[in-house]
């Protein structure tokens, strides 16, 4: 039934093409870095030895694997057989912390001592703060104001944890100016610092390795699903999209199994449903734009999915069929929050409440009685909680 | 392929930036943001006659990385004021002031447009080069050939970073200058001339016959003099927009651009 093109999900085309998608759309100066950056990590990725060290940090440290849950009241509810993968229950509580580790240790072995990291709901900002941390090396990171303001407590964690938290005001002060500010530093400072991106999005090789780091999600899934399924594979994997790094490292897990995969956009910020192929932040993608070419400002209650573009790789794979991108909105994400948390005692971040958000909608509708889902919980929501809490009363 | 035959033949803006070097000038191209003000064409065409060789005009673009806080907010503003690709070419295209333009925009404009589209734009305005600092020598190739068949010449980058066989593959497909980016940053003004810069200069000259001219962090008349021992010439953006910025028009403008044009050819301060 899946008539998609073979080798899904393994290393680029040349230059880091995906179909049409994907390149190294950098100035001049920051080439010589990224391509430093892909023969470092192509090397250290087939070095059992740097393999080890990621997997001995990501188990010891940051708590993998982590489980996959089943939600028997959710699911009598839905009519479905819903499964979580539960990477809020990861060391800082969202699967940023998987890619982070890997390029961290990337970091150091490239005798780089300065990590650059942007952020948009503050899980990649801390998670890059930790790595930082933990390994010893000088962590700036930048963040819109606007997102300062929906996420001050991320901001004072990652201060706590040795970061610089750098104020970004130009443009929509929002994840993409964050990572144009990070761009700008990366620029002067590219000698001494590798630039942490925190999503599939960005120059080659990022797209590639951010999505080879967090494909731990997906494997680990996959097995987990064969155990709980009788070893079958779940008919509908579903996971948030805002660069796409969740979903890229679920989606690499599932891509060879008969599993429909559907990636949720936020509503306000889908690249995929309203956006036309562009370059921006280093890569060829989706994009919202004016018919100019300027790029427009998402927008979303939840920080994290607050991007105009998504990854390369996920604008390929919905261009081919093998993955299916959908939206959901802001009420219907505040509904799931609170459902989640109700039915099953998990506070969802406000991201992966997209996932979910999409799955109570479609219940019974696209996805038939009795299904089998797995949803990628990508974090936690204590981040959110404040928000919700002004949002509901107010 | 016709390839072959462009590589000889040379555009427009190469060959006036050439004759002015052979005239024994050092080469000065102003950079000015279009849209940022209500008279920026009259800027143009004021610091073309006070001694540019050719003139940087800037197609504001939302996101621009490249660019340090004072484009930025000459982008913004230019944005804000309604400013878009089409509407300033038009413009443009009625006056032909008597040097060449540069264009100087990010790609996601002529990515929009479609490539070709986007240069017969550029050729129809009257516009001879086009410098897009997202678009490196190894995603170059595509825009560089549309662009070529319309007589626009693509100007490549090069960077402190870039080692010597890659600066000699950039300078190589490198058409109408070299631009030449004088220190590890972006756009801006800066107090003193990174040694990055001669260092830069001299690197390109060893290695090329084209016109290589220096930008990014060049900022004064002094700087642009300092420089000019060891390039062929400089670009200066920032300080001539900050002029713009603060209020400044055609004469400030020009009156900058003719101090930067003194300096370079040795005069003290007419
Ligand atoms: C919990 C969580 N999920 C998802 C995202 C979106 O990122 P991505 O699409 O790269 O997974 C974020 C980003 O901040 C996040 O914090």
């Amino acid at each position: 039934m899946t008539a998609h093109p073979p080798g899904l999900m393994g290393p680029p085309g040349r230059g880091g093409r995906f179909g049409e998608f994907g390149g190294r759309f950098v100035p001049e100066s920051l080439v010589p870095a990224c391509q430093e950056l892909e023969e470092e990590f192509a090397s250290a990725w087939a070095d059992e030895g740097f393999r080890g060290r990621y997997r001995a940090i990501l188990a010891d440290y940051a708590g993998r694997p982590t489980p996959v849950t089943e939600c028997h009241r959710l699911s009598e509810r839905l009519g479905l057989r819903v499964l979580l993968k539960r990477e809020d229950l990861t060391h800082t509580g969202s699967h940023k912390i998987n890619n982070v580790v890997g390029q961290a240790l990337l970091t150091a072995r490239m005798g780089k001592s300065r990590l650059l990291a942007e952020t948009g709901a503050g899980q990649h900002g801390v998670a890059a703060a930790t790595a930082a941390a933990l390994l010893g090396l000088e962590c700036v990171v930048y963040m819109g104001e606007v997102d300062l303001r929906r996420q001050a407590l991320n901001a004072f964690r990652m201060r706590l944890l040795g970061a610089e938290v750098r104020s970004v005001t130009s443009g929509s002060a929002t994840l993409k100016d964050a990572i144009n500010e990070a761009l700008r530093d990366w620029v002067a400072t590219v000698e001494t610092t590798h630039y942490c991106l925190g999503s599939v999005m960005g120059p080659h090789p990022y797209p590639w390795m951010v999505r080879e780091l967090q494909r731990v999600v997906g494997d680990e899934a996959r097995e987990q699903c064969r155990r709980l399924l009788g070893g079958a594979d779940p008919d509908y994997v579903v996971a948030c999209v805002g660069g796409g790094s969740n979903a890229a490292g679920t989606f690499a897990g599932f891509v060879d199994t008969g599993a429909a995969l559907v990636g949720v956009e936020a509503a306000g910020g889908a690249a995929m449903a309203r956006g036309v192929s562009g370059v921006v932040h280093g890569m060829r993608s989706r994009l919202l734009q004016d018919e100019h070419g300027q790029v427009l400002e998402a927008h979303s209650i939840s920080a994290g999915l607050d991007y105009p573009g998504i990854g390369p790789e996920h604008a390929y794979l919905g261009s081919v069929g093998r993955a299916r991108y959908v939206q959901a909105g802001d009420d219907e994400v505040l509904e799931a929050f609170r459902l989640l948390s109700r039915t099953e005692g998990i506070i969802p971040a406000l991201e992966p409440a997209h996932a979910l958000a999409w799955v109570v909608r479609e219940a019974g509708r696209e996805l038939p009685r009795g299904s089998n889902v797995l949803i990628t919980l990508s974090g936690r929501g204590d981040k959110d909680v404040a928000q919700v809490m002004d949002m509901l009363d107010g | 392929m016709a390839s072959s035959m462009a590589v000889v033949g040379v555009g427009r803006l190469e060959a006036a930036l050439r004759s002015g070097r052979e005239a024994g000038r050092k080469l000065l191209v102003p950079y000015v943001t279009g849209g940022v003000v209500p008279s920026w064409l009259d800027v143009v065409e004021a610091v073309a006659e006070a001694g540019a060789d050719a003139v940087e005009v800037g197609i504001p673009f939302s996101d621009p990385v490249m660019d340090g806080p004072t484009i930025q907010e000459a982008s913004a503003r230019a944005l804000a004021a309604g400013a878009t690709p089409e509407g300033l070419l038009d413009e443009l295209g009625r006056r032909r002031p008597g040097v060449p333009l540069v264009a100087m925009t990010y790609m996601n404009l002529a990515e929009r447009a479609g490539h070709r589209r986007f240069a017969a734009r550029l050729a129809d305005a009257g516009v001879a080069g086009a410098i897009l600092p997202d678009l490196p020598l190894d995603e170059a190739g595509p825009w560089a050939e549309a662009a070529g068949e319309v007589g626009v010449e693509t100007v490549l980058l090069a960077a402190p970073t870039t080692p010597d066989p890659r600066l000699r593959a950039i300078c190589e497909a490198s058409r109408g200058f070299v631009y030449g980016v004088g220190i590890m940053g972006v756009t801006g003004e800066r107090d003193r001339l990174a040694t990055s810069a001669a260092h830069m200069a001299r690197r390109l000259k060893a290695i090329t016959d084209k016109p290589v001219l220096i930008g990014v962090g060049v900022s004064t008349p002094g700087q642009a003099r300092e420089l000019s021992a060891h390039a062929d010439g400089v670009v200066v953006g920032s300080a001539l927009v900050r002029i713009l910025l603060e209020g400044g028009g055609p004469q400030e403008a020009a009156a900058f651009v003719g101090r930067m044009r003194a300096a370079l050819d040795g005069r003290r301060e007419a």
